[in-house]
């Protein structure tokens, strides 16, 4: 993807990918980790604009770093729980739903294929 | 005649599967999700009007019924014999197509309901509803916005770049409307049995359809390729205890969406009418036949009701 295309994107892809890459950071990202994290030729400025609406938002909490701030999601100290019997409920009636999964369950077959096609090839 | 005509709507599901099976291979997938979706559609009509056809004509038979319904002669029926037995059949299935499809729709809704509660309890970015997980999961949650959900374990299975394609293949099918192909198969598979199979086709080629505008998205179909592999690898790992639901003898969907991917695009109009012809041909015979045989029946409940036509 290249710089231009990548800042014309809509505002809600930006936030998405930015708290995306916050929560599989799993640690505070300063405005230039993100930007290297994101690896999409973002602008500085850009990415610190996104942090800082994010943070208005109430979605991240930060701290002072340096001579900016270090950013990271805020977590959900007692949904934990509770969500993950509720994902686990979804997941069974994976068949009977309308609800678009990005993957469906793999029969130990599929597994040996996969692996396969991922080893295959560059 | 007529009860022959009434047979072949309810034969015709089981003629489509061949045409069915095999349309992903060659056509475009949005090509093939339209073509599935409303061939499954007619093929659930014409079985629907084909047995409550056959219902009618036994219930008629009742004489108290046949009061009800002013006839003041007995319908004429091709073998008297064979109808009772018959319609009692069509009644048995209609009730139990009805009653699976209730079932259904209580459980999709209470599905819809726990994601949308699961979704709803922090402010998104974007359209991104990130819930704490350590079960890698991710779907398209259709509603006004659209929204897509994502658990921490897939963020963190994923890297840059994948989540793009796995956000981009979510946000495809929230564009495109997929959930309402999905409530289509999923209606349509209550209907016939032949029926279910086809709705796990409309699944596959709803996935390929997403995976395909992901591709274009984040242009690089190997990237998405592999996004795609290592997800389900990532979920498979982690729900290792859970018994696999599909048989290990069969290849799933997620090989299938891979392999596709790693193969160049998609891109022949060609053998797309050669396939969805006969599909769509099973579904308006089944439409046409049903819809001939219940006009018929209709004739023949007006001539029983003393007007004259014959």
């Amino acid at each position: 993807m290249n710089p231009e295309k990548d800042e014309r994107r809509p505002a809600g892809e930006l936030e998405a990918a930015v708290l995306a890459a916050l929560w599989a950071a799993d640690a505070p990202l300063t405005p230039a980790q993100v930007q290297v994290e994101l690896a999409a030729g973002l602008a500085r400025t850009t990415v610190t604009t996104i942090l800082s609406r994010l943070y208005e938002k109430g979605t991240l909490e930060r701290q002072r770093q340096g001579r900016g701030y270090a950013y990271r999601p805020i977590e959900d100290p007692h949904g934990l729980t509770a969500l993950r019997m509720h994902s686990e409920l979804a997941r069974d009636s994976d068949r009977e739903t309308v609800l678009s999964r990005f993957v469906a369950q793999l029969s130990p077959d599929d597994e040996q294929v996969l692996r396969r096609l991922l080893e295959e090839g560059p | 005649m007529t009860l022959v005509a009434l047979l072949i709507p309810l034969l015709l599901p089981w003629a489509a599967l061949v045409p069915a099976r095999r349309i992903l291979d060659r056509c475009p997938p949005v090509a093939a999700l339209w073509t599935l979706t409303l061939s499954a559609l007619l093929l659930a009509a014409g079985t629907i009007a084909a047995l409550g056809t056959l219902a009618l004509t036994g219930l008629l038979e009742i004489p108290a019924l046949a009061a009800l319904a002013e006839l003041v002669r007995p319908l004429r029926t091709p073998s008297t014999a064979l109808v009772p037995p018959l319609a009692a059949a069509a009644a048995g299935l209609l009730a139990l197509a009805a009653l699976t499809l209730g079932r259904s729709v209580v459980r999709q809704a209470a599905g819809l309901r726990t994601a949308r509660h699961q979704a709803g309890r922090r402010a998104p970015a974007g359209d991104l509803c990130v819930v704490e997980s350590p079960h890698p999961d991710a779907y398209a949650l259709p509603g006004r916005p659209h929204r897509i959900v994502v658990t921490t374990a897939m963020l963190r299975s994923l890297d840059a770049r994948e989540r793009e394609a796995l956000f981009a293949h979510e946000r495809a099918h929230n564009t495109g409307g997929h959930h309402y192909f999905l409530a289509v198969a999923e209606l349509a598979a209550h209907c016939h049995p032949a029926l279910r199979t086809v709705r796990e086709v409309i699944r596959l080629a709803a996935e390929r359809a997403a995976d395909e505008a992901a591709a274009t998205a984040v242009g690089d179909r190997r990237l998405t390729a592999h996004a795609i592999a290592r997800a389900a690898l990532a979920a498979h790992t982690a729900d290792a205890s859970r018994p696999a639901v599909t048989p290990a003898a069969t290849t799933g969907p997620v090989p299938k969406r891979v392999t596709a991917l790693l193969s160049p695009a998609p891109r022949t109009p060609r053998a797309l009418t050669w396939l969805a012809a006969p599909l769509a041909a099973c579904a308006l015979l089944s439409c046409t036949t049903a819809a001939t045989a219940a006009l018929h029946v209709h004739q023949d409940i007006e001539i029983a009701q003393g007007e004259t036509g014959s």
